[in-house]
């Protein structure tokens, strides 16, 4: 497919999109991991039944 | 009006209900909002003709107007949800704005980017100071203000109070960027989906356009609803943390009573 003169322009709209998207989805994973590690703690600490509910029981 | 949708909508906004109906629509979700994008994408980049006047262009739309629909939607999200912090002092509603918030800056600073590097080939620049730019320039920095405030306060009560107050005066901007197209005179074209008398734009462009939109509505959603459940283990962890601090501050380490059930806390109150 030919982009044309303004192809730079195109390419880096849908690369900044993509880079920013992909940040998001990353941290969100990376965050949800490590609550889901310190819900596991206090269960083991104390068997809180701290991950009851949150659907990361058997992970 | 009946009292049935009120009670289902208390039994859905229910902490634990919300993470068990959330935690099994997610994944379907995810899914589909993979399947639209990729429909959008394919339809976007090998359906829709370039334009004659912008040529090739014109296919950095199908990524600025449904970011640009985004950042303004969260922000919208958010406001319902200060209205639900501020009269019920629901703790979800707080959760649902603290999680917005980030996506919803994220969504507006692709808008402002794409919409920059789409000015510069049609307008001969990057930027201007007219007030669809600047006004959502403005949200940008409200976003991140409101992270900002959030990061500055402990207490999470304190916290959604402030937060949800400045969410409100913040949503003075959406009417000013909804009409700052009509109201002044203003490089950006003026709206053309969302008028009086239909859209303006070409059928071969608005359909693969509104699917993209689906597409990347779907998937904020699945981000926000993932990221409200993280915030609601977020609040659990916060609540075990002071209560084992208490615990072991009050020289009870050893306890032998059984550790009370973490899931019926309440969110984000602090012990």
């Amino acid at each position: 497919m030919d982009l044309g003169t303004h192809a730079g322009f195109i390419l880096a709209s849908y690369a900044f999109t993509a880079l920013v998207m992909g940040a998001l989805v990353l941290n969100a994973v990376r965050d949800r991991r490590a609550q889901t590690r310190a819900l596991r703690s206090f269960d083991a600490l104390r068997g809180s039944g701290a991950l009851r509910g949150s659907g990361e029981e058997r992970r | 009006m009946s009292s049935a949708p009120i009670s289902l909508w208390t039994r859905l906004s229910n902490p634990s209900h919300f993470m068990r109906w959330s935690g099994a629509l997610v994944p379907w979700l995810a899914g589909l909002s993979a399947l639209a994008l990729g429909i959008g994408l394919y339809l976007a980049w090998f359906v829709a003709p370039p334009d004659y006047q912008q040529g090739e262009t014109v296919r950095i739309m199908f990524i600025h107007v449904p970011a640009a629909w985004l950042g303004v939607f969260f922000y919208g999200a958010m406001s319902l949800s200060a209205v639900g912090t501020l009269v019920w002092r629901h703790p979800l509603a707080d959760v649902a704005q603290r999680a917005a918030a980030p996506i919803g800056a994220a969504f507006t600073l692709i808008c402002l980017v794409t919409g920059s590097l789409w000015g510069k080939p049609m307008w001969g620049t990057y930027w201007v100071w007219d007030a669809r730019l600047t006004s959502m320039l403005l949200l940008f920095l409200i976003y991140c203000g409101i992270v900002a405030l959030w990061r500055t306060m402990e207490d999470p009560n304190r916290a959604a109070r402030a937060v949800a107050i400045l969410t409100l005066v913040g949503a003075i901007n959406l009417p000013i960027i909804k009409f700052s197209v009509n109201w002044w005179s203003t490089l950006h074209q003026p709206a053309s989906i969302l008028r009086m008398g239909g859209p303006t734009i070409d059928p071969s462009m608005l359909y693969p356009l509104l699917v993209m939109i689906l597409a990347a509505t779907i998937g904020g959603t699945t981000l926000h609803l993932y990221a409200m459940r993280t915030e609601v283990m977020r609040r659990r962890v916060r609540t075990l943390t002071i209560r084992e601090a208490e615990r072991l501050d009050a020289g009870r380490v050893a306890v032998t009573a059984p550790a009370s059930n973490a899931a019926a806390l309440p969110l984000g109150q602090a012990l």
